[in-house]
């Protein structure tokens, strides 16, 4: 039988792995320390799963990994490819240059060299002055031999793509078909700076991807598995590896979206709030129609601002290692933790710094540790532990769009820090094997698309802008690995643009589907 | 000649945050208005932020910004030739020379756009504006309340397309821009309501560049900004609280709508409803007015004090709600008349934020 999936999920303190059945019932688990070449972590964390008892590993057919590996990168400036950056905004955006707000050490680590040539398309879609063909060829020549990639942006792509497409055909002419192309319209969304940043940025991360997958391949092989592999996204799906090869930035931030998801199956939710309890602080995230809703604010990525669909979350500085200090009169918690000294530092392990956790087991709400914390702190811990509630009773309340109470799902290692009762939760749900949230958001994950463009209503009017923006999901889902005949919509949103006195919309719809061959 | 403030590139962030709080929840982002000032400060160098006073009575003033949609200006960064060509399609209908561009609206990103064409030109800008703060039509500016003819107006693309227009009065000038601005691609760049100098010290909200910039300087440098501002104004605290409901609608091209905050800590039991159109109109406790325009209601961030746009407003956000009085030329019949409560279709009279319980 081949039925089986591993989901793996890299954080900045743990590596999990699950594996899971083709009923979706999780067979193995395992946490393993991170290691500084990450690598390594996926490697003990793969074994360590793979030794449990009764896993046959020749059943395992699809692999899922969720990694920090192109977040590293960029912030370690480490293994970037050399980009040629080309926008396709002149004159309509030759007021702010590209990469203008990149720290310089970045901007040299990655940039080739960057231009402003003619082109770009209106909100309606008519060419806002044509193609400059000729600046083009005069801005590569040079560079030939010299740069591993060539991101193109065209100001609204989202509208149309065919100044980028048209521009990446002599690019190929130019530089010969093996220099990596990144397209904005296939990566960001509206707002030409920040999709310009997502595209360099992916342009940049191609090695690193690359590196990525030849590991896990030969991870997997030296394991004896022969499966397929997927990447996941910042939006809690997946893709399949060559479109991650083609994506890599879109492999960012796969982790708060890997916990939601994995909150929602764990409890069977669809709609729900979500809070996931680390060491060091607590992401809270809304589950909508089973998947993280999205952010609307700008996203940085090592001092870069993006527009990546990533999960709307509160972070709080609130842990299981948050340290307790002041009196408890006026106690404060974190925002520093202990983190992995926990079991070194803290009171109940014999340390000497109160943590929330050291409050926990005074409450006898958890029991680990080698002693009892100390009387004398007694009344700090508990007024901490106050503290602590009334943060995540905040946060709950910060990221619900509505009143009335919902649903609260608790995963992580600090779950027990939440108090039965939260103000504006409705139930409050700790899932079976919630410690590995995460890896198992990896495995039961499905692939996605997203269209993010302006509409103009034409003839036929709103419906069949929708029309067009469903479909255009639908294809992109399909070609990064859904199955064709199951892909569903599952969000449409429309947002009128203000101050125009003619019908546009911007409209997004996400299109998600199973994986084509589970 | 003496100038009043040198505007370089790191005072830049101030001005930005200042104009944010002046634009009452509206006026459109900064950011990418702040980038392309900094761009042009950065290859043309600083700009002079001078006092009317002393400027060549007979010297024209050239209000300018965008007009259209902040969909657009987040592709469209602009060329940075548009203040050249406000500039040329201007003196080459009248007699005279641009002395100093001004922000037609301080409030928002138009109120740092005229800075970058202004470094570009090598022209300073006034130490003054057209608003004081941010209003969403053409006609709603001091210059209109001291009866300064909209005319000659001109238009312009980032290609360099051009047009002088003579609209007879501030609503046509209205219309003609919207149709021409979609022409143009969802946003034009204009300048209308030129004046000289002379005409200008009575006709502006005067001040306000260097306002926005101690406004923003201080909230940014301060670590509780709210207090900081408060320092710098006759702030009013309307409520300090989190947002409970939010409802908008986009109708004839306008953002119209209402949010609801729920007071916190020693706020607590009490509800303030601010209704909005593109920015903070009214705010409303138990039906009884706390304040209205034409005063300035911000809503800020408690914690970091950042204004929240009335297009971001949201369940859930912890916000302190404050207004601040306008700039006095609003407060004229003919300003209450153009800017008033009854303008947005509310049945009461203006009454100043200092007279309001």
């Amino acid at each position: 039988m081949s039925d089986l999936r591993l989901g793996i999920d890299v954080g900045g303190t743990n590596v999990d792995a699950v594996i899971m059945d083709a009923d979706d019932r999780l067979l193995a688990k395992t946490k393993q320390l991170t290691t500084a070449d990450v690598t390594g972590g996926i490697d003990a964390a793969l074994q360590a799963v793979l030794q449990a008892p009764g896993i046959d590993r020749a059943r395992i057919t699809h692999v899922m990994l969720g990694t920090t590996h192109a977040t590293n990168a960029v912030i370690e400036r480490r293994n970037l490819n050399r980009v040629a950056v080309v926008r396709i905004g002149a004159p309509s955006t030759t007021a702010i240059r590209p990469l203008f707000t990149w720290p310089d050490d970045l901007r040299r680590a990655v940039s080739a060299g960057e231009t402003i040539i003619g082109g770009g398309i209106e909100f309606d879609g008519r060419e806002i002055v044509p193609l400059d063909v000729d600046g083009l060829r005069r801005f590569l020549a040079p560079l030939a031999g010299t740069i591993d990639g060539v991101a193109l942006t065209s100001v609204f792509a989202s509208v149309s793509e065919r100044h980028e497409l048209e521009a990446e055909q002599i690019v190929h002419e130019e530089l010969g078909e093996d220099v990596h192309v990144s397209l904005s319209h296939e990566i960001g969304s509206l707002g030409i700076l920040e999709r310009e940043n997502a595209t360099v940025l992916n342009s940049a991360l191609v090695a690193v991807a690359a590196e990525v997958s030849s590991a896990l391949d030969s991870a997997l092989r030296s394991q004896g598995l022969d499966a397929a592999t997927f990447f996941a996204q910042n939006d809690g799906t997946l893709m399949a590896i060559d479109y991650a090869l083609r994506y890599p930035v879109l492999t960012i931030g796969s982790g708060p979206a890997n916990s939601i998801r994995g909150a929602a199956f764990l409890s069977g939710a669809q709609e729900a709030l979500v809070a996931d309890v680390g060491g060091t602080s607590t992401d809270v995230g809304v589950l909508v129609n089973g998947f993280p809703r999205e952010s609307s604010a700008a996203v940085e990525i090592g001092g870069i601002r993006t527009n990546f669909r990533m999960p709307d979350l509160v972070a709080i500085a609130v842990g299981g290692g948050s340290v307790l200090t002041g009196s408890d009169g006026a106690v404060t918690v974190g925002p520093r933790s202990v983190a992995h000294g926990l079991t070194e530092r803290a009171l109940v392990f014999g340390g000497d710094v109160p943590t929330l956790t050291d409050a926990a087991v005074a409450d006898g709400r958890a029991a680990i540790g080698t002693r009892a914390p100390p009387d004398g702190l007694r009344s700090l811990l508990a007024a901490g532990l106050r503290r602590a509630e009334q943060s995540f009773a905040e946060a709950v309340d910060m990221i619900k769009t509505a009143r009335g109470d919902r649903p609260l799902i608790v995963v992580g290692g600090g779950g027990v820090l939440v108090p039965e009762r939260v103000p504006g939760v409705s139930e409050l749900i700790r899932p079976e094997h919630h410690d590995v949230a995460n890896a198992v958001g990896a495995a039961i994950a499905s692939v996605s698309a997203q269209v993010d463009r302006v509409f103009q209503f034409g003839a036929g009017g709103r419906a069949a802008a929708v029309d067009e923006a469903t479909r255009l999901a639908r294809e992109q889902a399909v070609r990064a690995g859904a199955r064709a005949d199951e892909v569903e919509i599952v969000e449409v949103e429309e947002l009128p643009l203000a101050y125009l006195n003619v019908p546009a919309v911007r409209m997004r719809v996400k299109a998600a589907g199973p994986l084509s061959s589970v | 000649m003496q100038s009043t403030m040198q505007i370089d590139a790191d005072v830049l962030p101030a001005l930005a945050r200042g104009c944010s709080v002046l634009g009452a929840g509206g006026g459109g982002d900064v950011y990418t208005g702040l980038l392309a000032a900094t761009q042009a400060i950065q290859t043309h160098g600083p700009v002079a932020a001078v006092d009317l006073d002393e400027l060549p009575d007979d010297g024209l003033v050239m209000p300018c910004g965008y007009i259209g949609a902040p969909t657009v200006s987040i592709e469209k960064l602009g060329s940075a030739m548009e203040g050249k060509w406000l500039k040329a399609g201007l003196e080459r209908r009248l007699d005279g020379q641009v002395v100093a561009l001004m922000p037609a609206e301080i409030g928002g990103s138009n109120g740092l756009q005229p800075i970058g064409w202004a470094a570009s030109l090598r022209l300073p800008v006034t130490d003054a504006d057209g608003m004081g703060r941010a209003f969403p039509e053409v006609p709603q500016v001091t210059m209109e309340i001291a009866g300064v003819d909209p005319a000659p107006s001109v238009l312009t693309d980032e290609r360099g397309n051009h047009l002088t227009i003579e609209a007879r009065d501030g609503r046509w000038m209205e219309r003609i821009a919207r149709t021409l601005s979609v022409e143009f691609g969802g946003r034009a760049a204009s300048t209308e309501y030129v004046m000289t100098v002379a005409q200008a010290r009575e006709a502006t909200a005067r001040g306000t560049v260097t306002l926005a910039t101690r406004i923003g300087k201080a909230m940014l440098e301060a670590d509780e900004p709210i207090e900081a501002l408060a320092a710098e104004l006759a702030l009013r605290r309307l409520i300090e609280g989190k947002v409970v409901d939010v409802e908008r609608r986009v109708t004839g091209g306008f953002v119209r709508g209402a949010a609801v905050v729920e007071g916190l800590r020693h706020d607590a039991g009490r509800l303030m409803r601010l209704e909005i159109q593109n920015e903070n109109l009214v705010a409303l406790e138990d039906g009884v007015v706390r304040a209205m325009v034409p005063d300035i209601i911000a809503v800020l961030d408690t914690h970091t004090g950042a204004p929240v746009h009335t297009e971001r407003l949201r369940y859930g956000q912890r916000v302190t709600c404050v207004a601040f009085p306008c700039d006095p030329i609003w407060r004229t019949p003919r300003g209450i008349e153009l800017a008033g409560p009854r303008a947005f279709g509310y049945e009461f009279d203006y009454i100043p934020i200092e007279e309001l319980q």
